[in-house]
């Protein structure tokens, strides 16, 4: 075997330590509230694993679960690759799904399904570049650190959103929703081409994140940019000594991952119900950080993360019988501390 | 503003000035406290479940003890483990929210609130724990100042090698700042449950965060975060009085304490600086 090979074996068994950490804590941890609520662990895991991938209906689920979680993901991951802490994919997402259901209900009835679809998650891009790009601009320009910026901005952001819906603005009357899309402009399900998944969520919208991974891997091998803003997370002074912009780079950087963030909630508003409705989220931005984090950042490593998140939401309502299904949310936060203790190579010291 | 909403604002203050103090004094040791919210929202479960099954004595120190609980896993992960701040952070947040739900379903039997707590409808002015808020601000303020402790705690915000030159262990002293905001976020915790005579599912609901945004608009410093809890509360005043006559400005109005901190931190208001050694685990 090659010295090569060795080493890259070597990188991968380095990459799957923290997952499996990880899944061990949180197995761990669900055994112990499982006995204390007096029931069998045994019994729980079987659920979760019959109720998620032991269907065809689950399996659908799970991927419907997934996708804002992976897309999500990748935003939070696009920015630590560039050595910045993007914890603002909450309110991107929030401010894309907005901007994809307005545009999406814009259209002339007439339009193309291929233009519509096309023109509604452009519309959640742009909105989530936007927001995006805010934390980027004060850091480059006022040195204010992304993650308050984020934490923050993000505040701010459901805030206006809120103010957007009312009925008097962008919301129908008596609801906090906007208008249904135009029927060109949704996604249409995956059961239409696989019959076995009727009755489940899951939209071709699973096709766009496979394909936005591949996208975010190729412009961090492939493109100049890319490449550029790796450089900056991995040494700044690298970078500075490259004569790459880092005021520049932070902005594109936060504005890339803010994109890919507005796209996050496509399957849910273009692919499921239709609308934007307020508080639809409900942190799934925040869980993307964990997502990113497990997935070690690869694009590769956030599918098969946000897979197993996407089980653990979908697995909750099987499991319900026997145990709380809150215990998906304890796990969850088990398995965000337990990769984030087991790896310590993301560290973002905060000086402002 | 009716004097009845300057008293409604004291009474909102008390959650924010515990939780902004735990923030104080977490991050002037060095470690970034996202975690607020999380210890806000243990310590109001802890305390609804201590004065329901042991009596209404017990709020407050099974309120403190969920605090502390929670901090020590902050600790384990971030100080023991060397994890980043931020991420540990979080973590501890999704895992408050996910026991508490958890342990409501499993102990009350609910999945949106507990039982009602024992307990006096003590008015604002005579609420022991707006007198424990003034005491804690001031308690803290002198810990910093004029303690060894305090001392050594600020010396590990800016340089935990300086700390460990002169013999002194500056992961003991993160750790111990971390009990102590423990303590202090689930005393935050504590007064919104015994408030509202009940705990609610996340019923923190992003004090801790607001708390966070008083630490650094009051620049790491006891008093002046306080003043800015003050500040706030006194906005969420105005803004329940405004609800009944200017309902289409609210949001606005929520909006005001994460907008300041942004021009804070932007250094359009003044200038800011964050202990040196804010996220830095020792070299």
């Amino acid at each position: 075997m090659s010295e090569a090979t060795t080493a890259t074996r070597g990188r991968v068994a380095d990459a799957l330590m923290g997952p499996a950490i990880g899944l061990a804590a949180a197995i761990l941890v669900g055994n112990l509230l499982t006995i204390a609520v007096g029931a069998s662990p045994l019994r729980v895991w079987s659920l979760l694993l019959a109720g998620t991938w032991g269907s065809a209906y689950g399996i659908g689920q799970v991927l419907f679960k997934a996708t804002p979680l992976a897309l999500a993901g990748l935003s939070v991951s696009i920015g630590l690759r560039a050595g910045l802490f993007n914890v603002g994919a909450e309110g991107q997402l929030v401010a894309g799904a907005l901007a994809t259901a307005v545009v999406g209900a814009a259209l002339p009835p007439g339009t193309p399904a291929v233009l519509a679809v096309s023109l509604a998650i452009a519309g959640g891009v742009a909105a989530g570049a936007a927001v995006g790009a805010v934390p980027g601009v004060l850091k480059a320009r006022f040195g204010a650190h992304e993650v308050i910026g984020t934490i923050m901005l993000n505040f701010v952001v459901l805030a206006f959103v809120q103010w957007l819906v009312l009925p008097e603005r962008l919301g129908l009357p008596e609801t906090q929703n906007t208008a249904s899309v135009v029927d060109a402009a949704r996604i249409p399900r995956l059961s239409a081409w696989i019959p076995s998944l009727a009755g489940s969520s899951a939209s071709f919208a699973v096709v766009g994140v496979v394909l936005a991974a591949a996208g975010v891997h190729a412009f961090f091998k492939r493109s100049r940019v890319g490449w550029e803003l790796g450089v900056l997370g991995i040494s700044p002074t690298a970078a500075a000594a490259g004569g790459i912009d880092k005021g520049r780079a932070t902005i594109l950087a936060m504005a890339l991952a803010g994109g890919v963030a507005g796209l996050a909630s496509m399957g849910t508003v273009l692919g499921f119900r239709g609308y934007f409705e307020v508080g639809f989220s409900s942190g799934v931005g925040f869980m993307g950080i964990a997502v990113a984090m497990l997935g070690r950042t690869h694009p590769a490593g956030v599918l098969a993360a946000a897979l197993l998140f996407g089980t653990l939401s979908q697995g909750a309502l099987a499991i319900h019988a026997v145990v709380p299904k809150e215990l998906v949310d304890v796990l969850q936060a088990v398995v965000v501390l337990a990769v984030v203790g087991a790896s310590s190579d993301v560290v973002t010291g905060r000086s402002t | 503003m009716t004097g009845g909403a300057l008293l409604q604002a004291l009474t909102l203050a008390i959650p924010y000035v515990f939780a902004a103090m735990a923030g104080v004094v977490s991050e002037r040791s060095g470690v970034v406290n996202i975690a607020l919210e999380g210890l806000l929202l243990g310590g109001a479960f802890g305390a609804a479940v201590g004065a329901i099954v042991l009596g209404p004595w017990a709020a407050v120190p099974c309120g403190m003890a969920a605090g502390v609980a929670l901090s020590m896993v902050h600790a384990g992960v971030s100080v023991g483990l060397r994890a980043d701040h931020v991420v540990v952070g979080l973590g501890v947040n999704l895992l408050a929210s996910g026991l508490t739900r958890f342990g409501l379903v499993a102990l009350f039997d609910s999945a949106a609130n507990s039982p009602r707590v024992p307990g006096d409808g003590a008015g604002p002015l005579a609420d022991p724990m707006l007198l424990g808020a003034i005491l804690v601000v001031a308690g803290t303020h002198g810990l910093l100042t004029r303690t060894t402790f305090g001392l050594r705690l600020r010396a590990t915000g800016e340089s935990p090698e300086a700390v460990r030159s002169v013999g002194v262990d500056p992961s003991r002293v993160r750790v111990a700042a971390l009990a102590l905001a423990g303590a202090l976020g689930g005393l935050g915790g504590a007064a919104l449950t015994l408030e509202n005579r009940q705990f609610t599912a996340e019923m923190s609901a992003g004090r801790g965060y607001i708390a966070l945004a008083a630490v650094i608009i009051g620049r790491w410093r006891p008093v002046p975060a306080a003043a800015a809890c003050l500040a706030f509360a006194v906005a969420d005043a105005v803004q329940i009085e405004l609800q009944l006559t200017i309902v289409a400005y609210k949001q606005f109005v929520q909006m005001l304490p994460y907008v300041l901190t942004l021009a804070l931190v932007c250094g359009l208001v003044g200038k800011s600086r964050a202990p040196s050694a804010l996220g830095r685990h020792e070299a």
